[in-house]
């Protein structure tokens, strides 16, 4: 595919993630960060928040399968994963965060695990779809310097 | 034995003679020469003399001389030689006898001394003059005298001795002058006179010497006493800078801890006594500071400044300064600049400062609780020619023009004031006395007029003598040292200039001063005073409507909102407005009208409710759209509670109260909020004012989620902000130890082990440790980077942003909140508070 062509992908792309609520208008704005001098600021996040999600929803995990949850422990791992979520712009997630929140204020063991599958749903949607946009922007760079 | 012998000379009376005695022997004389003829047959050996001489001759074989007597016949005194002759040769060693049988005859002669020395003398000098005596010395005891006069003593005296060859007899002369010498006048003349001469030539001299000595001891008592008063000097300035670091240091340590102090918890009354120690502090800190200048300008050590600087904001923030203490009083103050004063000029921004501060103050000091403070800019060639003079407010000012229905004059405040022009009507500038005309400076009038008490006639002479005030009581009453006029004359004297003033007692004072400023480009502007550039004004082309009924107050308000690029319209009251309001609905001017702003002398609830009802009206009937703006409307006021100000904002009538005196950047703050985002250029524009703001700035971000710290750090990189970012509370912690270069920091407030909530605090105390330190003076203040109060911009970060959240972060010392992640405009808000060019 030419340069132009994957461009166009790609933005559809996003537009799609906008519209179907899964991005919000943050993500936007870390894609305005990215410049000359932050040549690689958006895989950067993308790659950083990954990580981070998935060792506090595995934390979370574990912290759910003890018999007597802590749950200010928990509390604290689910403000950090609301906190990346809306630094990256991931809006589906971090509403999910919020449900899990809530569960947790409320003390509800059940209530938390059905928010942690929710949780776990989204977060594996957003990674595939992160995964296609960093596939696409590669190319992108990749025809650029191949054309220079 | 026949000799022959010489006799005495007789008067030829040979009857006088008595025939010889009968002796042995008997020696006549035979022959003789025919002039002592007389003597012949006479016996030589009948004198006793001769005798003697007979003898002595006979016996010794020489010559022989009698010791003087008188001759026979001339009875002159004289002298006999007398030879013997023998008949035969006789050995030299030949005894007497033999000697006396040898002998035959005598031979004889008769010197008449007196003729024989006359004679000799005759052929040698006139006798007149010199003296002389012959004296037989044979013995030296009685000299016989032979010839001469009696001795006259005439001093001196020459003696030679004669030799007549008789060995035994001794004859001298003794020649000396007849009359004494006549005193050796010439000579006596000529040693006197040289003798003057030469004790002129030594008095001379000797006054010349010592009156080189004496300049010269005059000379050294002047070096010492130049090298004293060169002491003097120096230990002056060396007194100063002592003072002025000496002073100011413990001063500064006392303003720190005051302001420490009033940084805690204290309640009103405390707050109160804190407040006003921190003002007399303050005060205290400008009177030594204006000592000190006082005694710069003296030692002529005071140079002004040459940069360019922009008149406008630096009017500004001097009337901001001083409107507390205006408002308070309920005083209104305003500034205007003229059209024609370029925006940007060069010179000493910081003394023109202070010579405007000081005139202000005055001002404000001396007025007590009405009428008005307005500080005017106008450039000198508007006032040449007063016939046409296009600046209404130049206009206003020159004629004072009484409304006999109201009492109130054509003023800022409606109060009578002095005639401004009496102020400078003796300066050399304005009257064209001023020879040098340089057309690269612009000259500039300031005119700092005032209501209050005015200057007392006796007392307006020495106004700007130095430590000398109208009255012994005004510094009792109004306080001061009198030194501020003075320091501001010679300021303004620096900067080739004149002050003068117009006063009246019970009417108020008028000061003016003028100033050469050269031309300054727009571009040289220091980043601090370019503040805003009307060309890309977010304001421009919108239109405003002006309701005052001062027209002086109005222009003010006029001319700053010109600053903002909007044209502006006035009427004089709330019923005209809506006519003209009603009149424009048709135009387009109606369509660019994005304001109106209403004095607070207007101020009528029931006209500005219909004012606002008849432009909802408007709006319906013409069917635009309900999102279509109306006119914001703006309460202008001076002195305002804030509760009052809330009350009226909340009441809906108005959109917002503006403040006097105006101010440039809160006019644009207030309008930005009423007016919203009218156009998409709004946001590139704060962009850019964020990316000024933050440039460079050093931000310390503290976040525990990785993700939530990239984003961050490259949100504010965008702005120009350099940062860095922690992990954990404690690494905030020893980041922000003082001292450290950090201008501000953004803090997340759940994080594990420390919060943000505790690092903060722990951060706040640290810090007023330090302070202390600095104020007590224990620390100096190099060691920490000379920053005297420590105190860092801290925002707190969060996701949710809650009342009691709000007041937490206050409450542990935090500055300021923004949401996670950044919203620009509030960064923008939240920033410009710490990072505002302070001015």
């Amino acid at each position: 595919m030419d340069l132009a062509a994957l461009k166009t992908q790609l933005k559809n792309f996003v537009q799609s993630m906008f519209e179907e609520g899964v991005l919000d208008n943050q993500f936007s704005q870390i894609q305005a960060l990215q410049d000359s001098t932050n040549p690689n600021f958006v895989e950067e996040v993308i790659t950083l928040f990954c990580n981070d999600a998935e060792r506090i929803i595995n934390e979370i995990n574990r912290n759910l399968g003890y018999q007597n949850v802590d749950f200010s422990n928990l509390d604290s791992y689910v403000h950090q994963l609301k906190g990346s979520s809306s630094s990256i712009g991931a809006n589906r997630l971090k509403l999910a965060c919020a449900n899990l929140h809530q569960a947790s204020d409320e003390r509800n063991k059940e209530g938390c695990l059905q928010a942690l599958q929710l949780i776990t749903c989204e977060y594996c949607l957003l990674r595939r779809k992160f995964q296609a946009l960093l596939h696409l922007e590669r190319s992108i760079v990749e025809l650029e310097t191949n054309q220079k | 034995m026949e000799t022959e012998d010489q006799t005495l000379v007789q008067d030829c009376l040979t009857e006088n003679l008595d025939p010889a005695p009968i002796k042995d022997e008997y020696a006549p004389v035979i022959f003789s020469q025919e002039t002592v003829s007389h003597i012949v047959s006479i016996d030589m050996m009948s004198g006793q003399q001769d005798l003697e001489n007979i003898l002595r001759a006979r016996a010794t074989g020489k010559g022989v001389l009698t010791s003087p007597f008188k001759l026979l016949k001339s009875n002159h005194l004289g002298v006999v030689l007398t030879f013997a002759v023998y008949n035969k040769d006789l050995p030299p060693d030949a005894i007497p006898e033999q000697r006396t049988e040898a002998t035959v005859g005598y031979l004889g002669a008769s010197y008449d001394v007196p003729s024989l020395v006359e004679k000799l003398l005759h052929q040698l000098a006139s006798k007149q003059t010199i003296v002389v005596n012959v004296y037989d010395t044979t013995n030296a005891s009685a000299p016989i005298s032979m010839y001469g006069t009696d001795i006259t003593d005439t001093g001196l005296l020459h003696v030679s001795s004669l030799d007549f060859g008789d060995p035994l007899r001794k004859h001298e002369m003794h020649c000396r002058f007849k009359q004494k010498p006549p005193l050796p006048w010439m000579a006596i003349n000529a040693s006197v006179g040289v003798l003057v001469i030469t004790l002129l030539v030594g008095h001379i001299f000797h006054a010349a010497i010592c009156r080189i000595a004496k300049v010269e001891n005059d000379c050294r008592e002047m070096m010492e006493l130049k090298a004293r008063a060169e002491a003097a000097d120096v230990a002056k300035s060396q007194f100063l800078a002592t003072v002025s670091h000496e002073i100011r240091t413990p001063m500064n340590g006392v303003l720190g801890m005051l302001k420490m102090l009033m940084d805690t918890d204290l309640d009103a009354i405390q707050r109160d006594y804190a407040e006003t120690a921190h003002a007399s502090g303050k005060d205290l800190i400008s009177l030594i500071n204006e000592v000190l200048d006082q005694a710069k300008i003296e030692s002529g050590r005071l140079e002004l400044e040459d940069v360019p600087f922009d008149l406008r904001n630096l009017l500004d923030s001097i009337l901001s300064l001083s409107s507390d203490k205006s408002n308070d009083k309920g005083i209104e103050s305003a500034v205007y600049v003229s059209d024609r004063v370029p925006e940007v000029v060069v010179g000493d921004p910081g003394r023109f400062r202070q010579i405007i501060t000081n005139l202000v103050g005055n001002s404000i000091k001396f007025t007590q609780d009405k009428g008005h403070i307005f500080v005017s800019v106008h450039l000198v060639d508007e006032m040449k020619g007063t016939s046409d003079v296009g600046d209404k407010v130049l206009q206003q000012g020159l004629n004072l023009v009484q409304d006999m229905s109201s009492k109130t004059y054509n003023t800022l405040s409606g109060f009578p004031v002095v005639d401004r022009w009496r102020s400078w009507e003796n300066f050399k500038m304005l009257n064209g006395k001023d020879a040098k005309d340089d057309p690269e400076k612009i000259r500039l009038l300031v005119t700092v007029e005032d209501t209050g008490v005015g200057i007392r006639l006796d007392a307006q002479d020495q106004i700007f003598t130095p430590f000398v005030q109208a009255d012994s009581s005004t510094s009792r009453h109004y306080g001061g040292t009198g030194i501020g006029l003075s320091i501001s004359k010679h300021l303004v004297e620096l900067m080739h200039g004149e002050i003068g003033f117009a006063s009246e007692p019970g009417v108020g004072s008028t000061f003016s001063f003028t100033g050469a400023f050269g031309k300054g480009e727009v571009s040289s502007l220091d980043s601090k005073w370019k503040q805003y550039d009307p060309v890309v004004s977010e304001f421009q082309g919108l239109g405003a409507l002006i309701i005052d009924n001062r027209s002086i107050r109005a222009e003010v308000t006029k001319y700053h909102l010109r600053r903002l690029g909007i044209s502006v319209d006035i009427t004089s009251s709330l019923e005209s407005a809506c006519t003209y309001v009603s009149s424009i609905f048709t135009t387009s001017a109606f369509a660019h009208l994005a304001m109106i702003l209403i004095d607070k002398d207007v101020w009528n609830q029931e006209t500005v409710l219909q004012l606002r009802s008849l432009l909802e009206q408007h709006r319906k009937n013409c069917k635009l759209n309900v999102s279509t703006n109306l006119p914001k409307i703006f309460l202008l006021g001076t002195s305002m509670s804030p509760v009052e100000r809330s009350k009226l904002k909340t009441s809906g009538f108005v959109d917002n109260v503006l403040m006097k005196p105006l101010r440039l950047s809160v006019l644009i703050a207030c309008f930005q909020e009423a007016l919203g985002r009218t156009k998409g250029k709004v946001r590139g524009k704060k962009m850019s004012t964020l990316g000024s703001l933050l440039r460079e700035k050093r931000i310390l971000v503290v976040d525990d989620n990785k993700v939530n710290r990239r984003v961050a750090e490259g949100a504010l990189k965008k702005y120009g902000a350099i940062v860095t970012c922690v992990e954990r509370g404690h690494d905030a912690l020893n980041k922000l130890k003082p001292p450290h270069t950090f201008d501000a920091c953004f803090m997340d407030l759940q994080m594990p082990e420390m919060d943000g909530f505790e690092a903060t605090r722990q951060i706040r105390s640290a810090e007023s440790e330090v302070n202390e330190k600095l104020a007590s003076g224990e620390v100096s203040i190099e060691m920490y980077g000379n920053v005297s109060h420590w105190h860092i911009p801290i925002l707190a970060m969060t996701a949710d942003v809650i009342q009691a959240t709000y007041e937490k972060c206050l409450k542990c010392g935090m500055d300021d909140y923004v949401s996670k992640p950044f919203e620009e405009e509030q960064l923008y808000l939240a920033v410009a508070r710490f990072f505002e060019s302070g001015l």
